[in-house]
């Protein structure tokens, strides 16, 4: 096993050498997206399941994407809501979906926790494709790919996340895979949006967004989900848009050759302009093309390698 | 904070020795040669008790009988106590016994069982039963299903119908039926008004409301600590202003009215403090602190998100920590309960934010309070005893908690040096939701005596 650890959980704790392998083996796997048959039958002897306790649509497509172009069985298993609200635990739903013999699962779920709970309850290798607010791992991983991509490195890049820092799990995976990748983070939202004792995790915490942009070279646009809104935490969507929004004007702050990017999806005219969003300066498209990359790599290193000792990953 | 200087250490065996309980139900006529701690008292000695009918009938210092006489003993009349310590029965103000409405989880006997295993000898239940506590019936039925239980069993009375915090409950034949206090435990009493109805009417009856202080608006939806440790594990938190809140507001009506309030489970620091200068003002306030918000923090939580962590008032900082020590050393903490909170398997084994909140504490009390407490120096053997047995007995105004001649014969001898480890398989408990399985403590029960009967007793198995 070419990663530590069998599971891919989070990056908080991950080493700059995995981060890296991942990252380099991501390389090899755009490659093949590059192709006119976008398919290598490198883990043919996989069968991995997508359990989807969260709505998703891009993520649960990018992972299928990338199970199905390295030729392994794919299975889906969506439900919306608490597993508890259709009566089968949580537990006995993943028992009962080993049983038949999976090789890897990739869970979403609202609830933090639960892919270290999978762990317990399972063989097979768990892949974290969000845990309640806790970490988005592979949308951390495919954030730095696609800085190291245009920047040809990530230390000491100044990198800003505007947004609802307090309900992101992707803000936190970016933070950790930042970090040990040698880039300075800063957050940047409202006072409301901001978890507690947050500048713990080694980094800047601003509320204005004139001052975190100052000097940036990347800018990383948070989705602001409705619902905040109607639970009180902020008075209203215009407000935030006013005050945090990253519009053509705010560009000036940044560093020459800045980035924009976004995890998607966009609430266009919320947290982004449309003009930004679609700019010169945005990668939020390439963001996605690498997605599948990135969790191609993570699947293949994950899976223990090729179905063949000795066999290439890439066929010729 | 200041650390007692510790007494000369023994040689403490290192090795784990496991224990086997038995049931013996005899009644012994003396226990021999043990060091008998008395804090009511300041007792603090070797000495010899003797038991009759139920009672304490003499406490010995000075004459102790020679190991000649032992000899010529009925081994069934003789406890030999000899290297172990010899204490009150302890008493915890706090548990539930889940009974009635889930006897799956815990009955009153189960509840007993495991509290005589931990040397509880007197234990209070809280109202929160299904259906709960709140009239006169319920509070005879608990006495009713007592009578087959293991040490003895107070019921706490619910202060408002149904739990639901609108109406006060019939508290006047809630104590003639045998109530010791009111509460609404689980849940904290939401209205100013209804907590001010409550301290002001339970002044004719002369006895503590009891609150859960937790201001529910400011917990929203958390399910840990606010701190540092949720934030990374983007877990909500409930922040420490959610209990300070409350007990500021309780505080204030105490003293407004006149009344008695009993602060449950004190985790914060804030807490301590608010609670130390209200005792300096004269307000009658009192509070009590559980072992785990004395020994464990939120950051355990990060390993595996275990759910027996998830507690409500959560774990808290090790700041809260230091602030709880010193509350206990200068007596702003009076009394040490468990809120023993047992809960089925099948509703723990699940996601940590859906996981309902609480562990079971009977048989690892005297553990913690000994290897967290007195081990490393904070209180000595005699203060902490103090505070599991007749500071909460006062609190409540029970007829325990002391070893003294006329008293009930309500006895608990442990052994100090030994470490054991807490076992799954070995609680006595219906339910195993505890964090300490795997832990080695110090300090173990060797006997349980209620009203001079032998309930509980444990032999080493080599």
């Amino acid at each position: 096993m070419p990663l530590k650890n069998k599971h891919l959980l989070g990056l908080a704790g991950m080493s700059r050498e995995e981060i890296t392998l991942i990252l380099d083996t991501a390389d090899t796997f755009k490659e093949v997206l590059e192709r006119p048959i976008k398919k290598v039958p490198t883990l043919r002897h996989i069968t991995v399941v997508n359990l989807f306790w969260e709505p998703s649509t891009r993520t649960r497509l990018s992972f299928e994407l990338a199970e199905k172009r390295l030729s392994a069985d794919v299975v889906n298993f969506t439900t919306s809501g608490s597993s508890a609200k259709k009566g089968e635990t949580l537990k006995d739903t993943i028992r009962n979906i080993h049983a038949m013999k999976i090789d890897m699962v990739v869970v979403r779920h609202s609830s933090a926790g639960v892919p270290d709970f999978l762990t317990r309850c399972v063989d097979a290798s768990v892949i974290n494709a969000g845990d309640g607010a806790h970490e988005h791992p592979t949308q951390g991983l495919l954030d730095l790919y696609t800085i190291r991509e245009k920047y040809g490195k990530i230390d000491g890049l100044r990198v800003v996340i505007v947004g609802d820092i307090k309900h992101s799990r992707v803000a936190r995976s970016n933070i950790w895979g930042l970090r040990t990748m040698g880039a300075s983070v800063a957050v940047c939202g409202p006072t409301t949006l901001l978890p507690v004792e947050i500048e713990q995790m080694g980094i800047a915490v601003y509320s204005e967004l004139d001052r975190a942009l100052k000097a940036a070279d990347v800018v990383i646009v948070l989705r602001l989900q409705l619902e905040r809104q109607q639970a009180g935490l902020l008075p209203s969507l215009r407000e935030y848009s006013n005050r945090f929004g990253i519009s053509k004007e705010k560009l000036k702050l940044l560093n020459e050759n800045f980035t924009i990017m976004h995890p998607g999806p966009i609430n266009r005219g919320v947290e982004i302009t449309p003009e930004v969003a679609d700019g010169p300066h945005s990668v939020i498209l390439q963001q996605v093309t690498n997605g599948v990359a990135v969790r191609m790599a993570v699947l293949y290193l994950l899976s223990g390698g090729p179905a063949r000792p000795g066999e290439e990953k890439v066929e010729a | 904070m200041k650390r007692r200087k510790s007494s000369p250490k023994k040689k403490s065996a290192q090795k784990i020795v496991p224990f086997s309980p038995v049931v013996e139900e005899t009644t012994p006529s003396i226990i021999v040669g043990g060091q008998v701690i008395n804090p009511a008292s300041g007792l603090n000695c070797l000495a010899d008790i003797y038991l009759s009918d139920g009672k304490i009938s003499k406490i010995e210092t000075k004459k102790l009988l020679s190991k000649r006489t032992i000899m010529q003993q009925k081994p069934e009349a003789i406890i030999n106590a000899s290297g172990l310590y010899v204490i009150p029965g302890l008493v915890d103000n706090h548990v539930h016994l889940r009974e009635p409405g889930r006897e799956d989880e815990e009955t009153i006997l189960t509840g007993s069982e495991a509290a005589v295993a931990g040397g509880f000898t007197s234990i209070c239940c809280m109202p929160n039963t299904q259906p709960p506590l709140d009239t006169q019936e319920a509070i005879k039925f608990i006495y009713e299903r007592a009578r087959f239980a293991r040490c003895h069993v107070y019921p706490i009375g619910a202060a408002t119908k149904g739990l639901k915090g609108e109406q006060l409950t019939e508290v006047g034949d809630l104590v003639a039926a045998g109530a010791v206090a009111i509460s609404d435990d689980g849940k904290p009493i939401v209205s100013a008004r209804i907590m001010r109805l409550a301290l002001e009417y339970c002044r004719m009856f002369d006895i503590p409301v009891i609150n859960h202080c937790e201001e529910l608006g400011l917990t929203g939806d958390g399910v840990m600590n606010e701190g540092y440790t949720a934030t990374v594990l983007g877990l909500p938190g409930v922040p420490e202003i959610a209990e300070e809140i409350m007990v500021a507001r309780d505080i204030k009506l105490a003293e407004f009215t006149g009344g008695y309030v009993h602060i449950a489970h004190v985790s914060t620091a804030g807490s301590v403090e608010l609670i130390r200068q209200a005792k300096a003002r004269g307000i009658k306030v009192t509070c009590e602190v559980t072992p785990h918000h004395f020994t464990l923090t939120d950051e355990l939580v990060k390993d595996r998100f275990d759910t027996n962590l998830r507690v409500n008032p959560p774990l808290r900082t090790r700041r809260d920590i230091q602030t709880i020590l010193e509350g206990l050393q200068d007596g702003t903490i009076d009394c040490i309960v468990t809120d023993h909170a047992p809960h089925a398997i099948e509703e723990k084994d699940v996601e940590f934010d859906q996981a309902p909140p609480g562990m079971i504490g009977l048989e690892t009390a005297l553990g913690l309070v000994i290897t967290e407490l007195v081990k490393p120096g904070y209180l000595s053997f005699a203060q902490a005893i103090a505070k599991l047995t007749h500071r909460p007995a006062e609190i409540l105004k029970l007829n325990a908690g002391q070893l003294a001649v006329g008293k009930p014969a309500d006895i608990a001898i442990f052994d100090p040096e030994t470490q054991w480890m807490v076992e799954e398989s070995k609680f006595r408990s219906k339910s195993k939701n505890s964090p300490f399985i795997g832990r080695r403590l110090y300090g173990q029960i060797r006997y349980t005596i209620v009203s001079g009967r032998i309930v509980f007793a444990a032999r080493p198995t080599n």
